[in-house]
């Protein structure tokens, strides 16, 4: 690693000032931002490290019913409290391992939007609302592409409230080595219809399956989508699969993934 | 350069760290607690799984600033003072759950975590809590077996020998 200067702020006031000063970056949970800097793919002057900020933990329930969890609270902490929405405390019962639950964030997951990250599936395929420091972000205009999104330089996500869907459930082909998906998918079917994600296929990062969604919006069904197929253009192709391959799996899971829901 | 001070085995610890100093690095090289390993150094193995605060984490992949205030358990903190071995460290050596041995003090810091969490977790649930400590000597069977044992459940039925 290089070196660099740490900070470990104890509120949100003083991580914003913090992140205020030149090549300044957060720290969530640092399981993949310590393994990056690990390999210099990474040279920040200084790190916030944000968990020592209590304010972003948490879950709570919002009087409209959605379930609100703070950017800081831990993937463990998602699986033991998000009992409201079962899909999403499954989600992050399963990502990496046991210690890389206890220290991996919401926030962070969110923030690096990690191309093959199970997260970004469940804000998307939720609608749910991404809220920082600045502003409250849709979920539909929040992720940019493969590490890409809207936050702005200095913006922390203080928290991420997901609307409970009627059924949902997320569906993760494991890649064992790395225990990311090697494709996800994640199905929630609301009163106004079923929306779609879909993670780990795409060279541009999470995306919806509209087809999909329109499909199961008029019958919520495993055969409904049983006809439906996407190209392998554009899919992410590498030795673990071919695009051909993850276009063919995200068939295959939306399947499974509707026949869980129920 | 910054100082840090945290409880490690239950005693203070502090020292002068840099900011990329990794807690491994501090609890290893700062503190001569050796019997924490590095094994990938790239958080997939486990061998260097301690509990910060009453949780597993893999201490190659947490800075030693983010331990500030925290209290720290590692492999050495497991033994009584009278050299008497936990419960773990013992059905490790009944039944055998350990060859090389370099896995093993993030093996038992991870079965630690395990039976606070769950004190009578079944063969599935102890192999899947254990995804992220990988053993390249025994095939698990043992490792396996010995936390079952130590959670006090029978091992007759489980894995091979």
């Amino acid at each position: 690693m290089y070196a660099f200067e740490i900070d470990r702020p104890t509120t949100l006031a003083d991580a914003v000032k913090a992140l205020g000063a030149e090549e300044s970056q957060a720290l969530g949970g640092g399981q993949t931002l310590i393994p990056a800097l690990k390999a210099r793919l990474a040279a920040p002057a200084r790190l916030v490290a944000l968990s020592g900020v209590d304010e972003i933990k948490g879950i709570c329930t919002a009087d409209d019913g959605a379930l609100c969890i703070g950017g800081g609270t831990s993937h463990a902490d998602v699986a033991k409290g998000a009992g409201a929405y079962p899909a999403l405390a499954s989600l992050a019962a399963n990502i990496g391992d046991p210690a890389v639950r206890n220290r991996g964030t919401i926030g962070g997951s969110l923030a690096n939007n990690d191309p093959s990250a199970c997260y970004p599936a469940a804000v998307l395929a939720s609608g749910a609302t991404v809220v920082t420091t600045n502003r409250q972000i849709a979920a539909d205009d929040f992720f940019d592409g493969m590490f890409a999104t809207a936050l702005e330089d200095g913006e922390i996500i203080t928290e991420v409230r997901f609307p409970v869907p009627e059924k949902a459930s997320y569906q993760k082909f494991d890649q064992p080595a790395s225990r990311f998906a090697l494709v996800g998918v994640f199905v929630a079917k609301y009163p106004d219809g079923v929306r779609v994600a879909v993670t780990g296929a795409s060279e541009d990062g999470v995306f919806r399956w509209s087809e999909a969604e329109a499909a199961l919006s008029s019958d919520f069904s495993a055969g409904a989508v049983e006809g439906l197929s996407l190209s392998g253009d554009g899919m992410i192709s590498d030795l673990h699969g071919s695009g051909e391959y993850r276009a063919h799996l995200v068939g295959v899971m939306t399947r499974r993934a509707v026949a869980a829901a129920g | 350069m910054p100082e840090v001070s945290m409880t490690v085995n239950g005693k203070p610890a502090k020292g002068q760290i840099e900011g990329r100093t990794l807690l491994v690095e501090f609890i290893r090289d700062n503190l001569g607690l050796t019997g924490t390993h590095v094994g990938c150094d790239t958080s997939q193995c486990g061998a260097c799984v301690v509990h910060v605060d009453g949780r597993a984490v893999k201490a190659c992949t947490i800075f030693a600033a983010e331990a500030e205030g925290a209290e720290v358990k590692t492999i050495e903190g497991m033994a009584e003072p009278d050299g008497t071995m936990h419960p773990i460290q013992a059905a490790f050596q009944d039944h055998h759950g350990l060859q090389c041995g370099f896995c093993t003090p993030g093996m038992v810091m991870s079965a630690a975590a395990l039976l606070a969490e769950n004190p009578t977790p079944t063969e599935a649930e102890i192999r899947d809590y254990l995804e992220g400590n990988i053993c390249r000597c025994t095939g698990y069977h043992n490792i396996v077996k010995a936390i079952m044992a130590a959670s006090g459940q029978d091992v007759s039925r489980v894995a091979a020998e």
